[in-house]
Formats: C-alpha cells, structure tokens, sequence
C-alpha cells in the first residue's frame, strides 16, 4: 500500500517562480521517509500541497490512495501535518489548542479527552495544558504542533523542519518519540536541514533541488553510493608531519589531530595496522563530515551547470 | 460529506469563538456597552427631551430599537472579521484548512460566532436601554428573525473582508469608511419621513435602513419601509454573501497561495 503518490506534480506561483517542475514520489505505508533539500528547493511546496495549503498548478495527489482532487476529505483524514514556521494561536491555552484541532477531525467528548491527554502526556506537555502557547519555550510550541498533528492518529505524519531551534536534549527525545509512532504503524515524512536526524531516523531518501527530485533511494543503498570517508583521529603525541599511508591520504590538522581519508578498497584494520607499525597510538577517533551531509553537498553541487558528473 | 464530523467542527469553532469573546471581554463587550450607553443619556435624554415626539413614539424609545441593531451589526461584523483575519494572520487558520472539514462548515462556524457575539452585545444593550426607556415587542417572531438574519448578513460581509484583508488596516477600512456612515444613515436616529423627497430615495438604497426599521417593527410596530421588502433584502443579501464566501474558500482567495 502506498501511503503517498505523486505523479509529474508541479507548481508555479502568481509573481512566475517555479517551485516544483513535475516531481514524482512514492512512500510505502509504515516508511520512514527523509525529504531534503536546500532552502528553495520546493520541499515545503510539495507538503503544503499535499496537506491542501498550496493549490497545485499540474499533477496528481493520492493519499493511501484517496485523490486530493477527487477524495480530498478522505484523503486529509489520513494525514497529519507540523509545519516549518510556528503556526499556533498564541492566545489559546495547550489544551485548547489540541482540542479544537480534535473537535476539526470530528473528535469530541470522552475519546477527545483520552487522545488530548495521551499525546500532551507523551510530548510532556501535560502539566502545562492550561498555559497559553504564547508562554511556551521554542522546543515546547514544536512539541504542541506534532502534538496537535497526532491527536486525529493519522496514517501519514508529515513534518517540515520539526526540531528547527530545538535543543539537543528535546531533539534526541522527539526522535525517540518519532521513531515510536513509526514502529506503531505511522508512516512519517520528514524535512530536515539536520541530515544527521534523517540518515538517523529514515529509511528512505529523496533529494529535491531546484523543484526537481535529484535522488530518491533506500537510505542504506544511498550511503552506499559513498566512495570514501574521512576520518579524525586523536593521537597519544602530537606529529611533526602527516605519516605516509598506504592507501590512506592523511593529513595533520592545526590542532594536532590526524585527518584521514578511506578509499572503497580499504578498511580501517588496514589504517590501524599500518600506524601500529609506525609506533603510533589513536587515542579517539570520529566521522569527520555527516556522510549524509557528504552526499548531499555533491548531489546539489553536481547538478550546477559545468559541474562534473 | 461526513455530517457528524461536520457538526463537531462546527461546535468546536463556535466554542473557540465564544472563549475567544469572553477571553477578550474588556475589548468586544465592555466598549459596545459604554458607546451605546453614551447614546441614551446624550442623545435619547438629553438631546431628546427637546425633540419631543418621533412616528408617534418619545424620541428614546424611538432610538433604542436603532441602537440595538446597530450594536448587532458591528458587534457580529467585528468578530469574524477580527478572528479570521488573527487567524490567518497568525497563520493558524492552517488548523482549520488542513482538517477534513468542509468550507461551508469554516464558513458557518465563524458566521455562528459573529451571531453569537452580535446577541450577546445585543442582550446587554437592550438591558442598557430598559434602565432609560420601556420597551415592549410588537411583533416577537419579527424581532428574532430581523436580528439573527441581520447578523448573518454582517458575520457573512465580515468573513469576505477577512479573506481579502492582508494587514490590520484593512480590517479597519469597511467598518469606519462604510458600516458606520451606512448605520448613521440607515435611520437610527430619525424617521427618513423627515428627509426630502430625493433623499428618501437615496435612503432606500441602504440596506441598513431595512434592518433598522424592520428591527423598529417588532419593537414598536412603526416602520419608514414595507417588511416584506426588508425580508427579501435580507435573504437575497444571506444568499450571495454566503455563496461568495464559499466561492473564495474553494478558489483559496487570500488563505491559499
């Protein structure tokens, strides 16, 4: 079962820009599903269409295959939207604010209740449901908008950019939260600028640059894609130059550390054997760049014109 | 269309509506109460002690019956156009165009809100009156159906404003540059019996006039304009308003890019 389709959709808007140039996307219900791109790319184009807040200008939507031309009230039932920028009634309490988007799905009474409690509860919003939002820290108005986005339990999650601004501590537990509902049966679309969030919590990648989808692939089978990696190390002593490497290219850092880079045909017991017989020690070592990051910078580089394939 | 769920989309933005005027009750209850209040004592006490007698009636009973629609008018106006636009302003009228609901329910629910608003303003400044005149309905089912079809009218005009408004200037414009000299002219204060012939004219091209005095009707039973006419007007006006506001809905006018 698809719990997204997106046929040849484009869109361009009233001043003449072209947002999207007739994309095309298929999400598997129960994925997990990273959509990337630069600011401009169009990403929040193509949520905001699917979540009927831009009109399209050509293509076909369905939702766990209700059309948003033709099923459009079907189709909004199954989705669930956090949006980029904060979109709540300031002035309104937490507790109202989710149970009027309760009440706009149809959900009143004793079940309103439950499902108000149980999500406030699960993004620790409980004990500030009679707050206005207007009083609520950056990382709490996110958590009240995937709360809000929950309280219906719709099939598919879309989330634009939802730790934007969020502390590390709040970010790690809204992942655990994310990857929770996922396990539960969720399907769960996520824009993201932290490409570390996306290679952690999704199974599925699409890249969209300029309103055109560059890559659209398993996570496992794009990283893969990855020739070579580079690699910090911490040394017990401080080099007077980069050691030469078989196979590694090395180079010292201006704090001491050792930069090391890892080619297809190598692994790192090569790397390790090799210094061991130059009589040098790692203390530490560590992934230089996010290899998603990597990935994604030479995805979008490559399609400049005059740049090489 | 999933009428259940229609239903409590409904309720649910008339409750928010409702918590919304209570929540800001020194600006949407309190003002209406102290204008209209300045009303009575200058012009109905003061002032209307020397004019004397209007259509057979003292001059503030004359006007009470105008105040009150006036206080509807603006009060039911007022809120829609406030709430929607604050709540595409703020952007989170996104809650309400993302859920399954349909347009008409977004359109009725806010409308229900204005109503509400409009007679709870208009409750409070009949009570207001009865400490200056008496009053007694001529004609009851006249007095509810004048002033539930007059608010919808201006719950319907302040919903389209919403939509097209872009800053808090426009919400602003139709209600000083328009409602209120409408109102003014729209026989509140006097019987368009005493204007000339042209001017009487002139006057039956303002709706307002209908609504005042078919309001005055089922108060006093006096009346500058036919009832019936007052009726089609109102329907005709309930009719288009509530037909372009689902027109704008569906084309995304002002709330979809």
């Amino acid at each position: 079962m698809k719990a997204l389709t997106i046929k040849n959709l484009s869109k361009t808007y009233s001043n003449g820009t072209v947002a999207l140039k007739g994309i095309d996307l298929s999400v598997e219900a129960g994925d997990f599903y990273a959509l990337l791109g630069p600011n401009g790319a169009g990403k929040t184009t193509a949520i905001g269409i699917v979540s009927s807040l831009v009109n399209k200008s050509g293509g076909e939507v369905e939702v766990f295959g209700h059309s948003i031309d033709t099923a459009l009230e079907a189709a909004k039932t199954c989705i669930g939207v956090v949006p980029q920028e904060v979109n709540l009634n300031l002035w309104e309490t937490v507790g109202n604010t989710v149970r009027n988007q309760a009440g706009y799905y149809g959900l009143s009474g004793k079940l309103a209740k439950q499902r108000i409690e149980k999500y406030l509860r699960a993004l620790r919003l409980w004990d500030r449901r009679d707050h206005i939002a207007r009083s609520l820290s950056g990382g709490m108005k996110r958590r009240l908008m995937i709360a809000r986005a929950l309280v219906h339990e719709p099939k598919l999650l879309i989330l634009d950019e939802p730790t934007a601004g969020v502390d590390i501590e709040i970010r790690r537990s809204m992942w655990e939260f994310l990857r929770e509902i996922n396990d539960a049966g969720t399907t769960i679309i996520l824009t993201t600028h932290y490409l570390e969030e996306a290679e952690s919590l999704c199974r599925h990648i699409a890249i969209i640059d300029e309103g055109t989808i560059i890559e659209d692939a398993r996570m496992s089978d794009v990283l893969r894609k990855l020739q070579r990696e580079v690699f910090v190390l911490r040394l017990d002593r401080v080099l007077d130059r980069a050691p030469q490497l078989s196979g590694f290219d090395a180079r010292l850092r201006s704090d001491g550390e050792l930069e090391v880079e890892k080619g297809p045909d190598y692994d790192l017991n090569d790397l390790f054997t090799e210094l061991n017989a130059l009589d040098i020690r790692v203390v530490s070592l560590r992934n230089k760049a996010n290899r998603l990051e990597e990935l994604f910078m030479r995805l979008v580089e490559n399609k400049q014109p005059g740049a090489a394939a | 269309m999933n009428i259940g769920l229609n239903v409590v989309a409904a309720k649910t933005i008339v409750r928010k509506e409702m918590v919304r005027v209570l929540r800001i009750w020194v600006q949407t209850v309190v003002p209406p109460a102290i204008t209209m209040t300045l009303y009575f004592i200058i012009f109905g006490n003061l002032i209307g002690r020397r004019i004397g007698t209007m259509d057979g009636f003292d001059y503030m009973q004359y006007i009470a019956p105008g105040l009150i629609m006036m206080s509807v008018i603006t009060n039911s106006y007022g809120n829609v156009v406030s709430s929607f636009f604050g709540a595409k302003f703020g952007r989170h009228v996104e809650e309400m165009l993302v859920a399954p609901m349909s347009y008409a329910t977004i359109i009725i629910g806010h409308v229900a809100g204005g109503v509400l608003r409009g007679l709870l303003v208009g409750s409070l400044v009949t009570i207001i009156a009865l400490f200056f005149t008496r009053l007694e309905v001529a004609h009851p089912f006249v007095v509810v159906s004048v002033v539930l079809l007059s608010s919808v009218v201006f719950s319907l005009a302040g919903f389209i404003n919403a939509v097209f408004a872009r800053k808090f200037d426009d919400i602003s414009i139709v209600p000083t540059f328009v409602l209120t000299p409408l109102t003014y002219l729209g026989g509140v204060f006097y019987s368009i019996s005493l204007l000339p012939e042209f001017w009487q004219n002139v006057s039956k091209a303002n709706p307002i006039l209908y609504m005042v005095n078919a309001f005055r009707y089922g108060i006093l039973g006096t009346s500058d304009i036919r009832i019936g006419h007052a009726y089609a007007i109102l329907i005709i006006f309930v009719v288009v308003l509530f037909s372009a506001c689902m027109s704008l809905m569906r084309r995304g006018i002002g709330i979809r890019e």
